[in-house]
């Protein structure tokens, strides 16, 4: 079987020579549920900006990042068929990245636009199937009713369900969730972790997903990958992580009492005991 | 939105007394510099203030009998505004977004920009003189002229709008893998529409004013019809046809407030 995620030798520098990522090695197998945590800052959105293509990583080197079998990017080049291998990668960003103006179904189908020719795309004649397609999505997220209401009039969490919505659309492989829950209320943060646990317990989809939750990763993957200035300190599962390696994770900035409760004394939030 | 307010917690910065004094004494140069240039004669303006009044006499009771002609001189005026701001509006949406530096590379942006810097800055009064040598009198000369100078003022107008968008949607359609265009139709367009409805119904409203100066030069509509009658001395048609005109702008004016609100 081949890895879903192959990251090799990934290294970015953003200006004023600082080092973002320097990740040697890391694979992710087809249908597992991976968490990425860390502290802000610590790279883990621009570690999933680079699997997708939306970011490069330093030329020369021989950094390497393979999704799906295919080449993302290379030595610090995208792949020139990138947008194709992008279909396949769904993307959930922390502030959601609908188009507010555009009604939930329009931008659902935008999953769609890959595959289809663009005297299609261009006028909006998405085809019967795909409009199927995506009502099916949006059934399967819970939020079918909402389809033809402006994404803006929508709650956060609702925007969150239809960005899932449309990478389901995409028929993605992979999802990649950028801090997917980071702006929305415990409720609505448990909906979301659900739907996505759901799609990898019963699609088999590839789910790497970065939270600030420690809690949260513990509850909901089978594996975690800590990092700390952009290199791994950690990857396995809940159980080994411990006190220990979150104080060596969080260093210094772990005074923040939400960022510590799993492993510690304090009690899990009602959602993490469930 | 194009505007950005001083932030509230800054206080406004005054200058020093003597720097004010002297930018103070720099506006009141330049006003006496050009006294002379402009030919500023106000005891002439007090001394003929009877042949002014003589005159604004003329105007008066307004000569409605060649209404009709008047009317339809104004519709047509309304036309030339219609098809010169709609081409203009076809244009300048791609060339709006080819002057948008967030769409386009500078080696694009900076030659759009130019060629627009040029179809805005010549007015439309002398593209229309131009292009009555070129097509010949008649309204074709007026639309063509309007069309020129309209797209120059929406292109950049446009591309502004397109320059200030929230850039994360947009990044959420590439996410899925669509091309270029389709990220500027879903991520880009829905974002700017209501500001560049509104961009261009203004432009329609202005183009009305324009058009019905730009038959001074041959160009067709209501002016032309003002300009032959301002020639013969016929200060009360002339006085029948600026009421029509006022009454034409303004129920434009209210026409395309109802249809901004649509777009909002």
């Amino acid at each position: 079987m081949h890895p879903a995620i192959v990251i090799e030798a990934l290294e970015k520098t953003f200006q004023g020579n600082r080092r973002v990522l320097d990740i040697a090695s890391l694979t992710v197998m087809p249908g597992e549920m991976v968490a990425i945590i860390g502290a802000s800052g610590s790279g883990k959105s621009t570690l999933l900006r680079h699997l997708s293509g939306l970011a490069r990583a330093d030329r020369g080197g021989t950094n390497r990042i393979v999704v799906n079998g295919r080449c993302v990017q290379q030595r610090g080049h995208i792949a020139r068929d990138v947008r194709q291998i992008r279909a396949g990668i769904g993307f959930v960003f922390q502030q959601f990245n609908l188009v507010g103006r555009l009604p939930v179904l329009t931008n659902v189908l935008a999953g769609a636009l890959s595959r289809l020719p663009l005297w299609r795309t261009l006028p909006g004649w998405f085809p019967e199937c795909e409009q199927e397609r995506a009502h099916q999505a949006l059934k399967r997220v819970g939020i079918e009713e909402l389809s033809q209401q402006r994404a803006s009039t929508l709650s956060g969490g609702q925007q969150q369900r239809a960005a899932i919505a449309r990478a389901l659309v995409q028929g993605a492989q992979v999802i990649l969730a950028d801090e997917p829950i980071a702006s929305l209320d415990p409720e609505s943060s448990r909906r979301v972790m659900q739907t996505l646990a759901d799609l990898n317990r019963q699609d088999g989809i590839t789910v790497l997903v970065s939270l600030h939750q420690v809690d949260v990763a513990m509850q909901f993957c089978r594996r975690i990958v800590a990092l700390r200035h952009g290199r791994v300190v950690f990857d396995g599962a809940p159980s080994e992580l411990t006190t220990g390696v979150l104080s060596e994770v969080y260093g210094s900035e772990l005074p923040s009492p939400e960022l510590e409760p799993a492993v510690t004394e304090a009690p899990l939030p009602a959602y993490a005991r469930a | 939105m194009l505007l950005r307010a001083t932030s509230p917690d800054k206080p406004l910065s005054y200058m020093p007394s003597l720097a004010r004094l002297l930018s103070w004494l720099a506006v009141a140069a330049v006003f006496a510099w050009s006294w002379h240039g402009a030919d500023i004669r106000p005891l002439e303006l007090a001394k003929y203030s009877g042949n002014i009044v003589t005159l604004a006499h003329d105007f008066f009771p307004p000569d409605f009998n060649e209404w009709r002609s008047y009317v339809s001189g104004m519709l047509l005026t309304v036309q030339i505004a219609v098809w010169g701001t709609g081409l203009a509006i076809v244009c300048a949406v791609p060339l709006g977004l080819l002057c948008a530096g967030n769409i386009a590379p500078w080696w694009i942006t900076q030659p759009t920009r130019r060629l627009m810097d040029v179809c805005r800055s010549i007015n439309e009064l002398v593209f229309a003189m131009l292009f009555v040598v070129a097509v010949g009198l008649g309204p074709f000369a007026g639309v063509l002229a309007l069309w020129v100078h309209t797209t120059g003022i929406l292109a950049k107008l446009f591309a502004e709008a397109v320059e200030a968008i929230d850039a994360s949607p947009v990044e959420g359609i590439r996410a899925t893998g669509a091309r270029h265009i389709e990220e500027i139709v879903y991520g880009v367009i829905p974002q700017v529409m209501p500001l560049w409805a509104s961009f261009s119904l203004y432009r329609f409203e202005s183009n009305v004013r324009s058009a019905s100066v730009i038959g001074l030069v041959g160009a067709g509509g209501i002016g032309q019809i003002l300009w032959e009658i301002i020639r013969a001395f016929e200060f009360q048609q002339t006085c029948a046809i600026m009421i029509i005109i006022v009454v034409g702008v303004s129920l434009i004016d209210a026409m395309s407030q109802q249809i901004r609100r649509a777009f909002i």
